[in-house]
């Protein structure tokens, strides 16, 4: 078995071009966290602003957060993978200036066009308004869903042919040699290994997703070319759950590259790391029947397939990501700080949201919890307090203006408040699936209220965190750019 | 089910947490050399590895017994089956009758006339006590024996549009 060492590898400024995904994805996040809080206030019945435009806040924040988030994850995986591969700055920014234009058909489609079909689009709903939005509006909605994806196609392309130019093929680049041959402690870094890993399965993710939304648009306008609604359901499941879940493959790479530094520990790419990005490799592709679970007519093979790879998903999480982390830190001597800090509660924030996340994959459970806020407590908790956690994590590493600087006060308060208030949040969607309470409904029953108003506060607290965090960022973006020591060096290290 | 999820759910949650604790509180003072802590850490890990393998694995098959998909829950009460169609329209439930028998087995046949809902039956307490999907094209068909008399609503269960939320209706179950 080889053995590892940690090599120091300097902090580097970030790119314009990675600042300016950030400050795109701070500026929607905070948007679309403001969207869903009028969404909570709505429930809580203590704002009224009417089933229609909740809905449309509903379709927006769901396209808005699963877009932010994959422009954050990639400005994370595309800082750290230029340092190791050849990687083209105008792709690069192509992405973004489409993900803008994409952006802004949606916002047409939704505010102009009063679009509320959600973000899922499920066919047939995009084209069975009920006259309340025109197939113009539907089109203008996937359409801006299309740009996105051609976009993250583009960038996607562009790592694959960067990672085939330095390793030869996708196989080298997984570490497969070292994987099911000798282990020579040549595997390529966890940064590659993610980024090849997220590139195969969102370039398929995004083709099948396409491909459904092409289909759609044209039977949009020639509706005799008909679609099987089953079919549909599954490409957009599977094109979905690749994308979401990506987005924190992606954004993870920050871990595995600043949590190192901060200790002077390695997090290299041992057999056991490459096996659980291979096996993630294909769960990822391979989970989607777990969306469709209530399904009854979907291949029954296929959903206690879903059922099965929803609890081997979890123990890479868990048994190689999470408890990775706590490997190097543990007795690790390390300075604690904002950066480090939201570093660890994410991967605590991703490990405990699989929890509930592969209990509700769990068939007999599903039959009485799918639909329910069962599921949006469950991905708050491992987007929000994982993956959102990460890049936040990532804003303050950028934006630290030296190794020795000390956090303010009002961060630390923030920090302590996001992670109690997030808690909350989540477990107030949690709770409120285990009552029941469905998803997705612009007004509940009067039992269910009470739920909604605690969650409304917790919710109140998330956003005043955030702004703290996203108003640091801001701040201090300019010193963003520049290399120079971020981490503090570990304590007895340093002595 | 769901007080049992939900426990469940939190147990492993505070496991979790218990272990991130744990380690931020341990890790002040550093052990220089990280050789020897790797390989007992290793070695946790190969039992944690285990450790889940033994407790998850069991618990995977085992909730794998009684699916909805199978016939046999038709089986579950006296009496023969009760047949009930249920059509999903935007937004309203058409059913073929309205009442059921308490203790007989039912056969919902879901399907829906325009786009994605989904049907679930909810006690007088408000609680799921079963759903399945309404589809254009496609017939689930949802079995469950009711085994206490009352009102119980059907929600809809599937975003379906603007009234999404008011696509409610209810079946009585009363005596055989």
């Amino acid at each position: 078995m080889a053995t590892y060492t940690y090599e120091h590898i300097p902090d580097q400024g970030a790119k314009a071009g990675v600042l300016a995904y950030l400050a795109t994805s701070a500026v929607v996040l905070l948007l679309m966290m403001v969207f869903g809080l009028l969404m909570r206030l709505e429930q809580a019945q203590w704002i009224s602003i009417g089933a229609i435009r909740f809905y449309e806040l509903m379709t927006l924040h769901g396209a808005g957060m699963v877009g932010i988030a994959a422009i954050a994850g990639a400005s994370i995986m595309w800082h750290f993978l230029r340092q190791y591969v050849d990687l083209s700055s105008r792709i690069f920014v192509a992405n973004l200036v489409l993900f803008l234009v994409g952006v802004v058909m949606i916002l047409g489609s939704v505010l102009l066009g009063h679009f509320h079909g959600a973000w899922t689009f499920l066919y047939p709903l995009p084209g069975k308004s009920m006259g309340l939005w025109s197939p113009g509006a539907a089109a203008l909605f996937m359409g801006g869903l299309l740009v996105i994806g051609v976009g993250f196609l583009l960038l996607h392309l562009d790592i694959a042919r960067a990672l085939v130019a330095r390793y030869g093929n996708f196989s080298r680049a997984l570490g497969w040699p070292q994987l099911f041959g000798h282990d020579d402690g040549k595997a390529p870094p966890p940064t590659v290994v993610a980024s090849a890993m997220v590139t195969v399965v969102n370039v398929i993710g995004l083709v099948v997703g396409a491909s459904i939304l092409a289909m759609m648009l044209v039977n949009l306008y020639v509706p005799e070319f008909d679609i099987d609604p089953l079919l549909a359901k599954g490409m957009i499941y599977f094109f979905g759950h690749i994308f979401i879940n990506a987005t924190i493959y992606m954004a993870v790479i920050g871990v595995y590259e600043i949590l190192p530094r901060y200790t002077q520990r390695p997090w290299k790419s041992n057999k056991v790391f490459l096996a659980s990005w291979t096996a993630s490799t294909l769960m990822v592709m391979f989970i989607f029947p777990h969306h469709l679970l209530m399904d009854f007519a979907f291949p029954k093979w296929m959903l206690i397939m879903g059922h099965i790879i929803g609890y081997l998903n979890t123990v890479p999480i868990l048994v190689v990501t999470g408890y990775g982390a706590l490997m190097i830190v543990y007795r690790s001597g390390i300075r604690w700080d904002m950066g480090s800090k939201l570093l660890f509660l994410s991967l605590f924030g991703w490990a405990a949201g699989a929890m509930p996340a592969f209990i509700d994959g769990t068939i007999t459970v599903n039959y009485v919890m799918h639909n329910t806020l069962w599921v949006p407590g469950h991905f708050h908790t491992y987007l929000l307090l994982g993956m959102v956690t990460m890049v936040f994590g990532f804003m303050y590493y950028l934006g630290k203006p030296s190794h020795e600087h000390d956090d303010h006060l009002i961060d630390r308060i923030a920090f302590w408040l996001f992670t109690s208030s997030v808690l909350g949040f989540t477990m107030s969607f949690l709770y409120s699936g285990k009552e029941s309470v469905a998803r997705r409904y612009a007004a509940h029953l009067p039992e269910w209220v009470p739920y909604d108003r605690i969650a409304s506060v917790f919710a109140v607290l998330v956003i005043a965190s955030a702004l703290v965090f996203i108003g640091r960022f801001f701040a201090r973006i300019g010193l963003a750019r520049h290399d120079y020591q971020r981490a503090p060096v570990a304590r007895s290290v340093a002595a | 089910m769901q007080p049992i999820a939900w426990q469940i759910s939190l147990v492993l949650m505070a496991l979790v947490a218990f272990g991130f604790a744990f380690v931020a509180i341990n890790s002040g003072r550093r052990q220089e050399d990280y050789s020897p802590l790797q390989k007992s850490a290793y070695r946790l890990r190969s039992r944690l590895f285990w450790g889940l393998v033994l407790v998850f694995g069991p618990a995977m098959i085992y909730t794998l017994f009684e699916l909805p998909y199978d016939a046999a829950r038709a089986n579950t009460g006296a009496g023969p089956v009760q047949v009930v169609d249920a059509t999903g329209y935007q937004w309203r439930w058409e059913l073929s009758q309205d009442h059921v028998a308490v203790g007989q087995p039912v056969e919902f046949r879901v399907t829906s006339a325009d786009v994605n809902h989904g049907f679930g039956i909810y006690d007088a307490n408000l609680h799921l006590v079963a759903q399945t999907q309404a589809m254009p094209g496609y017939t689930n068909t949802l079995r469950h024996t009711f085994s206490e008399e009352g009102t119980y609503k059907i929600l809809c269960m599937e975003y379906c549009g603007l009234a999404h939320h008011n696509m409610l209706t209810e079946i009585r179950v009363g005596a055989q």
